[in-house]
């Protein structure tokens, strides 16, 4: 495949994947936490020949990687990535699954140990109808958090600036930080305006 | 889904191999005899040969009945036929008792040729890589040159991870289930009460019982027992059998009052009248002595470096005796290898047992695997 056919293959699939393709090395080594049916792995094995690896909880998920011909490993991320060698990734990848960690601080700072570079994306809480929501005196139920208060998987829902800040007090290098709404990049007042944060982490 | 079936009326081979085989510990076996079966067609181009493994206790006799009125098909028949997970229209399926077994191959209980009685203690001690050096023969034998897979639970599970170092260019897919990378010295312990049983038994007799026309069933039976308790889960015995009084009241003797004592003495008792107590004792002895990281100074990752099968390794939430954090090691030298490897951890109460359980979740993930496979030409 040859690099405009990439390209175009990219512009087909969701913008946020797109951007993850983007931040990787060609035929780089990933591992994909939370990795659900494995989707993005399959589409950055198509795009950037990535060698990935998936990790996934669920049994069903699980299932459907193994039908995607994702290789897949079946383990509770709250337990950590105590299996992984340190640097044994060129990337570790947690894509919109932050906020329903629990052991959040725990699973950035692994990432960090077994991979080289993390990619961090999850929905801001801080966007402008999430807080519209809130204002009218309602939890916010969006597009990116479609979930009902009593029924969501949920639990660590954080701002751009708070993610900025935790990055600052964990010594986190932020590399990159995109930030998306509906697929259109927003640069100005990105933590009001932005629903998709997306972070590219290192070591400082 | 579509119709499964069983394989049907299967018949039991045997190969003579006069080549001698140099074993781990130096001793040679001049000449043996390979039981074993086969199940659905080789393909024009030989790729779609699969290895069953068996565990410590299994045989050759892994799919189908030799006879209608058979009671029971063979060990894992739930697996393996026409549209069941490993699909017999697809794959040609060999199954084998390992060397040193009783139920057809050479092993303590078949004729040593140099003397003309059993081999009884005499029959060397083998090991995993012995196993598959013998497997090989046995592939070569039917003309095959790679496996399009070797499967195997527990000590199975060992000998496909073995097949995968020993055999690089051999075997394209390895599915080790239920296994261990080498045996805990808890587990080891289990084995050592076992063999201590059968060789206390004044039956015994050093291992030559066969001449004295006895076995030593006592031991053998005790074993079995002991295995059988650690091969469920306390959940899966207390589901089972709970505190179930069999005649209802309790007698304040020592008979059978509880079902779980008529379960083990059943088991004990049915295997203590099939299975031969120095092959017991060597099947459990290649258990202990498995440890692929020991001769590259304990680095499991380092004993994979030059595999280049994909693997399936799945495990059993509630496999004490094989449990998943084992597995999760094999897993992770893998991973260090960048070899292909999915992991599946599945949710079951049976213990190690369920390796051999047709649960539902634990078949789709065989099935999508070995779906997944190439084999090439088909017939």
């Amino acid at each position: 495949m040859n690099a405009t056919q990439n390209l175009e293959k990219i512009a087909e699939y969701r913008q946020d994947f797109a951007i993850i393709a983007n931040w990787l090395k060609f035929g780089c080594k990933a591992l994909d936490l939370g990795c659900g049916d494995g989707e993005l792995l399959q589409f950055l094995r198509g795009s950037m020949e990535v060698r990935g690896y998936g990790v996934e909880k669920d049994d069903a998920n699980w299932l459907s990687c193994l039908q995607n011909g994702i290789n897949v490993i079946q383990m509770d991320l709250e337990a950590g990535l105590s299996g992984f060698e340190a640097q044994s990734f060129d990337v570790v990848i947690l894509s919109q699954t932050l906020q329903a960690m629990h052991n959040t601080e725990n699973i950035v700072q692994e990432m960090l140990r077994v991979g080289r570079e993390a990619i961090v994306t999850f929905p801001n809480f801080g966007y402008w109808r999430n807080r519209l929501q809130l204002m009218a005196g309602q939890m916010p139920v969006s597009r990116d958090i479609p979930y009902q208060w009593y029924d969501t998987p949920n639990v660590h829902l954080c701002t751009i600036k708070d993610f900025d800040q935790f990055c600052e007090n964990h010594n986190i290098h932020v590399k990159e930080r995109l930030v998306l709404t509906y697929g259109q990049r927003i640069q100005f007042m990105p933590n009001l305006r932005g629903s998709l944060a997306m972070y590219r982490l290192g070591r400082k | 889904m579509s119709e499964t079936s069983s394989v049907g009326i299967v018949t039991a081979r045997t190969a003579h191999f006069s080549e001698p085989l140099k074993l781990k510990s130096g001793e040679v076996l001049p000449a043996y005899d390979l039981t074993y079966e086969t199940y659905g067609t080789l393909n024009a181009d030989k790729s779609n040969a699969v290895l069953i493994c068996h565990a410590l206790s299994g045989n050759h006799h892994v799919a189908g009945k030799y006879a209608e009125t058979d009671k029971y098909p063979g060990w894992w028949d739930n697996l393996i036929g026409p549209g069941r997970p490993l699909d017999t229209n697809k794959f040609f399926v060999i199954g084998l008792n390992n060397l040193g077994g009783c139920h057809g191959s050479s092993g303590p209980s078949s004729i040593n040729p140099a003397s003309g009685k059993p081999w009884g203690a005499d029959f060397p001690v083998f090991t995993v890589e012995d196993w598959v050096e013998s497997q090989a023969r046995l592939a070569d034998y039917l003309g095959i040159y790679q496996l399009a897979a070797v499967i195997g639970g527990s000590l199975g599970g060992m000998q496909a991870l073995q097949w995968t170092m020993s055999y690089p260019d051999r075997v394209r897919h390895a599915l080790v289930i239920a296994s261990a990378p080498n045996l805990t010295a808890q587990n080891m312990a289990f084995n050592e009460v076992a063999r201590q049983a059968i060789m206390t038994d004044p039956e015994f007799y050093d291992g030559h019982y066969y001449e004295h026309n006895t076995v030593p069933r006592r031991g053998l039976r005790i074993a079995r027992m002991l295995g059988h308790i650690t091969y469920l889960s306390d959940d899966a015995m207390g589901a089972k059998f709970g505190r179930k009084l069999r005649d209802g009241e309790i007698k304040y003797g020592f008979g059978v009052e509880f079902e779980m004592e008529s379960y083990l003495r059943y088991q004990g008792d049915k295997f203590a009248g099939e299975f031969d107590a120095n092959t017991y004792l060597r099947m459990t002895r290649a258990l202990d002595y498995f440890d692929p990281a020991l001769e590259h100074g304990g680095n499991l990752s380092t004993a994979l470096a030059n595999v280049k099968a994909r693997f399936l390794v799945v495990s059993f939430t509630s496999d004490w005796r094989f449990s998943p954090a084992r597995s999760r090691e094999i897993m992770k030298a893998l991973l260090d290898n960048e070899c292909s490897v999915s992991y599946a951890e599945v949710t079951a109460a049976h213990g190690h047992d369920a390796f051999l359980m047709p649960d539902p979740h634990y078949h789709n993930i065989l099935r999508n695997y070995l779906q997944n496979i190439e084999t090439g030409a088909t017939e």
